[in-house]
């Protein structure tokens, strides 16, 4: 709301204007029943009277009846006038205030850390930005000006009521508490009902939704009937729960407008006997009953908005929960140092926020334009171990340097521009292929992106497409399988050119041969960064220029390949699952053996 | 991509589209009449109340006698009693009609979903067909209940007014009423330009969500790029156009109520300087002058409401459309009418009629390409005999899942035939076919209910002590009575509470359950724990026993199992024979295979 409030202020005066020159109208018909046409004198403040005597009094404005009838088109038009205004200052104070929340929320998502997406909940964090800043914006639009606009109806025609005739006034608002109460609790107690349909809906399209995505298993199963006898039952249940609640509405429609019947003929009857016994005018009886007949609409609508209100507030605070999450710390601020990408692990152990070290003490050094593999086990920490890297996660203890400066000092964009990291499941945005893979870089020209796609082995695979690079990905688009999916993101990657590249079992989806052919580009191309592989494949790892093994978070071996196949551990029975198959190879290819 | 296309609206209001809907709304033709007898009864008291205040006038105030009031007070008693009994029978009327109506339409198009084929689901995505049986559904309900009860209220309350009126005084009623016409032109171009923007904001809409999706579940790889203030920049553009196009929408109506209540002052003004001369001259009462002048200000809301409904029914003209459209899909695969004589339909098989089944396949010259795409297979030939297992080996793409896929019928060939049991399957019925066959998909889909339930979906009369010996067959008893619930513990929306070796072991279960004379195993290449892999291992075998089966397998142990391996590539085979011939011939098998060793190897050495 902050930074528009004069917008808001400025809609809720135009919408005060548009509500008493709107109330205007009815004492203008009155002073034209009653002065102009039935002749009485007019009371009125007294510029009124000396401006109308001026003129020339009831007599010419007889003559000129038609001239005060137009009076009442441009009281209209005015209030109209007004009532555009608040219009468009509301909205425009609405909207801007919704833009701003978006703005917001999504910046401060991106913000986040990294911890925080991995744990995410992705259908409610999407449903808190669309549904529940809908909430707020709609509440804002038109509700909230609703609001002021009924309040102001409700004490201006009271004020001018009780002027013209206490007794009358208070007689004529004397259902308005009445209907208030009724439309409130009214809807306070149906909300059950609501959610009961609601709920009703929900099952009905997870039947749907189920049936939908099962549907193979349907046919193959020959279940129609089945399915059709369960989408019928829930299809039935919400129509019948559906049918409830608006019997229940039928009730609240038909009792307020029973109420405000009853007040309007009250006011008929008692207004035509005072009227008629000499107590007022006929005019004033007309005043009444109009005014009678406006204010019981947005009286009856104001209960309902009410008890909604509620939905608006709690859409705040679960807008609110996440935007006090904190943010990244050190995305923006820090040292900027050049990098050639020579790295030390300096003691570090890690653990996420509550849960077992994963890292426990480890320190190596890897120089710049190395290549180190790490193996290890599922949960070994490796891939932990290179989100360290980027600073997507914090050492728990230890530190780690690039080219002696701590990774801590670094501002995190900086670094993150240096560090190249390919995640083990990456994600591809909805555009075309040419724009994902020159994300990573400003002001790419073609022929960068093509290199960078040859070099990923996915060259060939997108010029296979019908539209080539121009190719849409994801919805509408086409879909790609893993290993197209890692290669692409791969070539994004290499658009950085960063002298840090991390692949994180970025290459499982690939099978060994287009592996193979990808390292080989790799080297081709000169690659003098620092390169961190986390892979399975004897091949790759052989090729590293040193291989560091972890098991339960510590350093269990490091060295050569070399070095390696000589000790005995994880990565020579890794080498020996070759001998393995060709022991089994030759059984079964050897006739003498078999028998 | 053609039916995929959100078409928002037609340009024109279409008639015969509304007619095809009309057998949806047919079962309520007694409801919709009396429901529209009450709306005449409510616009008739609505068109008489201004004219009750003139009675008062002219009867009461202008004599100054107050005797006939006490009559008054009770007729008029009367009439809103009556008036509060017809709305509260309206709403509930249009209510149950309104439901009625989406329920019929849903209902019609659900039925339809289940007879569609394959090839139907393959360029269909599950939200367009979501939404059709949901949103659009709803407004069509929507819009013809509460349609018929605005239009009749509408033009009787107009009628019944100008009739009113007319009798009372003809000239100052044609005065007063030549504003309606230019007021009614403009209200309903006004709706239409407000319905217009409208839709331009829910495009921006449906950017802005998928954007926030894209941002969120891309937050990790955005850090990783970089590319937090890019997306901030792109972002900022589109709720910016987002807030554009939000307040031209809202300014436009905002515009549209004054302009109406400005223009429909007119008529008032006219009213009030006509009668009121009239009043004067003595040719018209007080009374006549102020029912008038209320008649004018009451004659906005049938307007607002008629031209309301002209937008909405114009708007809802697409849901129609796309409902309409998918109700009338013939399904690409159907049973003639002379085979479901003999064999019956889904709803009524004729199981009586059903030739037993062996369970051999013979594929004869068969072609098949997707959807007017490149052809998948050319020319195919193969002989299965009943009872032989059959593991299909090849890349992603070479056209075993078409294989599969056209032996249980779920495509047809384009050209050649497939034969079973030495006849061609078209001579049967589908349904023959489909419920002689176990189908167990990579990744097994359970429905939410409980695991009992979705056991026994195999075979839907079975008893708790059958679902229980599928289940000991195929070793998933042991997991599921180890679970809190057993048998009755629920499996969460998709099976989501069991893990992916579990819904396997389950979806084995229902598969034997169905007791197939056919068996089709798409093997699923993700990884599951030792353990359950040696418990779906076994489960295979015990499922493959004495049933012709085709396997798309990945995992070296079911391929090794098989009678005969198939290597197919590009749509051909490229080899066949058993484990060991294919070794021998050093092909491409041979390849495949000591690829597969080493993943397996490695995975499981790697896997703690």
């Amino acid at each position: 709301m902050r930074g528009n409030r004069a917008q808001y202020l400025l809609s809720i005066f135009a919408i005060a204007i548009s509500t008493i020159i709107s109330l205007l109208n009815p004492l203008v018909i009155r002073y034209l029943i009653d002065s102009v046409i039935g002749g009485e004198p007019f009371e009125g403040p007294a510029w009124l009277i000396s401006l109308l005597e001026k003129l020339g009094g009831t007599s010419w404005m007889l003559q000129h009846i038609m001239l005060g009838a137009s009076s009442l088109i441009l009281l209209t038009a005015v209030s109209g006038l007004f009532h555009f205004l608040k219009g468009k200052w509301s909205a425009e104070a609405a909207e801007t205030t919704a833009k701003n929340i978006r703005n917001r929320f999504f910046a401060h998502l991106q913000r986040l850390p990294f911890d925080y997406h991995v744990k995410a909940r992705t259908g409610d964090l999407i449903q808190r930005a669309t549904s529940d800043i809908e909430t707020i914006r709609k509440f804002l639009a038109t509700q909230f000006v609703e609001i002021g606009r009924t309040l102001f109806m409700v004490i201006m025609a009271a004020t001018i009521m009780i002027r013209l005739n206490v007794k009358m006034g208070l007689f004529s608002m004397a259902v308005i508490p009445f209907i208030f109460t009724f439309a409130y609790l009214f809807f306070l107690k149906v909300q059950k009902t609501f959610r009961a349909s609601d709920e009703a809906e929900g099952r009905l399209s997870t039947v749907l939704q189920e049936n939908l995505t099962g549907i193979r298993v349907v046919k193959a199963f020959g279940r129609h009937r089945f399915e059709i006898d369960r989408f019928d039952e829930r299809n039935q249940e919400f129509r019948v729960l559906t049918t409830r609640l608006i019997r229940l509405l039928a009730w609240y429609w038909s009792l307020s407008d029973f109420m405000s019947l009853m007040q309007i003929g009250a006011v008929l009857i008692l207004g035509g006997y005072w009227a008629a016994t000499g107590v007022f005018s006929m005019g004033t009886m007309v005043v009444f009953f109009t005014y009678v007949g406006r204010l019981l609409w947005p009286v009856r609508q104001l209960g309902r908005i009410l008890t909604e209100m509620g939905k608006t507030f709690v859409s705040l605070e679960r807008i609110q929960e996440i935007l006090n999450e904190p943010e990244e710390k050190d995305l923006f601020s820090g040292l900027h140092p050049e990098i050639t990408g020579r790295i030390e692990f300096d003691h570090v152990s890690f653990r996420y926020e509550e849960g077992p070290d994963i890292l426990k003490d480890v320190s190596f050094t890897v120089e710049a334009g190395e290549t180190i593999a790490f193996l290890g086990p599922t949960g070994s920490g490796k891939t932990s171990l290179v989100h360290l890297l980027p600073r997507l996660y914090e050492p728990t203890s230890g530190e780690i340097r690039i080219d002696g400066i701590p990774l801590g000092t670094i501002e995190k964009q900086w670094l993150r521009e240096k560090v190249g990291i390919i995640l083990q499941e990456p994600f591809l945005f909805q555009k075309t292929l040419k724009e994902n893979i020159a994300l990573a870089r400003d002001g790419v020209i073609e022929e960068q992106i093509f290199t960078a796609a040859e070099t990923a082995a996915v060259h060939d695979v997108i010029l296979s497409f019908e539209r080539g690079y121009d190719t849409l990905i994801g919805e509408g688009g086409v879909t790609l399988s893993g290993g197209q999916k890692q290669r692409v993101a791969m070539a994004r990657t290499l658009m950085k050119e960063s002298p840090i590249l991390i692949f994180d079992d970025s290459l499982s989806a690939v099978d060994t041969e287009t592996d193979a052919q990808i390292r080989k580009s790799l080297k081709d191309r000169g690659n003098k960064a620092t390169t961190f592989i986390i892979a399975h494949r004897t091949s790759t790892l052989a090729e590293a220029d040193k291989i560091i093994i972890l098991e339960n978070g510590r350093i269990v071996q490091m060295g050569t390949h070399e070095e390696l196949s000589r000790q005995d551990g994880l990565y020579r029975r890794i080498w020996q699952i070759q001998n393995e198959l060709e022991t089994e190879l030759e059984e079964e290819l050897n006739p003498q053996l078999q028998a | 991509m053609s039916v995929l296309e959100e078409k928002e609206y037609s340009k024109n209001f279409d008639l015969s589209t509304w007619k095809e809907l009309l057998p949806f709304v047919k079962p309520f033709k007694r409801q919709i009449i009396f429901m529209m007898v009450l709306m005449f009864i409510v616009a008739a008291i609505d068109a008489v109340s201004p004219f009750l205040t003139g009675w008062v006038i002219d009867n009461v105030i202008v004599p100054g006698e107050t005797g006939k009031l006490p009559y008054f007070g009770i007729f008029y008693g009367i009439l809103i009693i009556i008036q509060a009994l017809v709305i509260w029978l309206f709403i509930d009327i249009a209510g149950k009609i309104d439901m009625g109506i989406c329920y019929e339409i849903r209902k019609g198009a659900f039925h339809r979903i289940q007879e569609l084929s394959f090839s139907y689901f393959d360029k269909t995505p599950t939200g367009w067909l979501m939404a059709r049986l949901t949103s659009d559904t709803q407004k069509l309900g929507d819009v013809v209940a509460w349609g018929i009860v605005d239009l009749t209220w509408g033009i009787t309350m107009m009628t019944t007014m100008a009739i009113l009126m007319a009798f009372t005084h003809l000239k100052l009623t044609l005065i007063i009423l030549s504003v309606i016409p230019v007021l009614f032109v403009i209200a309903v171009y006004f709706q239409r330009k407000i319905l217009k923007r409208f839709r331009e904001v829910r495009k921006v809409n449906s950017k802005i969500t998928a954007s926030f999706s894209e941002g969120i579940r891309g937050a990790k790889t955005t850090k990783t790029l970089v590319r937090e203030q890019a997306n901030d920049m792109e972002f900022h553009k589109l709720t910016g156009s987002m807030r554009r196009s939000s307040v031209r929408a809202a300014v436009l109506s905002a515009l549209f109520l004054p302009m109406v209540l400005t223009l429909g002052s007119i008529g008032t003004a006219l009213a009030i300087g006509m009668g009121g001369n009239g009043v004067v001259a003595g040719t018209i009462s007080f009374g006549v002058l102020v029912s008038f002048i209320f008649c004018s200000l009451q004659f906005f809301d049938p307007i607002m409401e008629l031209s309301r409904v002209f937008a909405d029914l114009q708007y809802a003209q697409a849901s129609a459309e796309r409902v309409i459209s998918l109700i009338q899909t013939e399904p690409g695969i159907k049973d003639p009418e002379e085979i479901e004589e003999s064999y019956g339909t889904f709803l009524h098989p004729k199981r009586e009629n059903w030739p037993a089944i062996k369970g051999s396949i013979t594929f004869e010259n068969v072609s098949f390409a997707y959807d007017k795409g490149q052809a998948v297979l050319s020319n195919f030939n193969l002989e299965v005999s009943a009872g032989e297992t059959i593991a299909l080996v090849g890349e992603t793409g070479s056209g075993k899942s078409t294989i599969v896929n056209l032996a249980c019928r779920f495509y047809e060939p384009t050209e050649g035939k497939i034969l079973i049991d030495g006849v061609n399957y078209r001579k049967r019925s589908l349904q023959w076919l489909h419920s002689h066959l176990g189908y167990v998909l990579q990744n097994p889909h359970l429905f939410s209910g409980t695991i009992m339930d979705n056991i026994r979906y195999g075979r839907l009369n079975a008893t708790d002590e059958e679902v229980k010996e599928a289940a000991r067959l195929v070793n998933a008893h042991e997991f599921i009575t180890a679970l809190s619930e057993g048998y009755q513990t629920d499996v969460g929306e998709e099976g989501a509470k069991l893990s992916t070796g579990e819904k396997q072991l389950v979806s084995f279960a229902r598969a034997i359950l169905a007791n197939p004379m056919i068996f089709v195993l798409d093997e699923a290449t993700s990884s599951v724990d030792t353990e359950t892999e040696f418990l779906i291992q076994q489960a295979i075998n015990k499922v493959l026993e004495g049933r012709t089966s085709f396997i798309i397998a990945h995992r070296l142990s079911t391929i090794r199992s098989a009678d005969r391996i198939l290597v197919v590539r590009n749509g051909k085979i490229e080899e066949g024979g058993t484990h060991h011939e294919l070794l021998k011939n050093r092909g491409y098998y041979y390849r495949l295979y000591t690829n597969q060793f080493m993943e397996e190897r490695e995975s499981r050495l790697l896997s703690v």
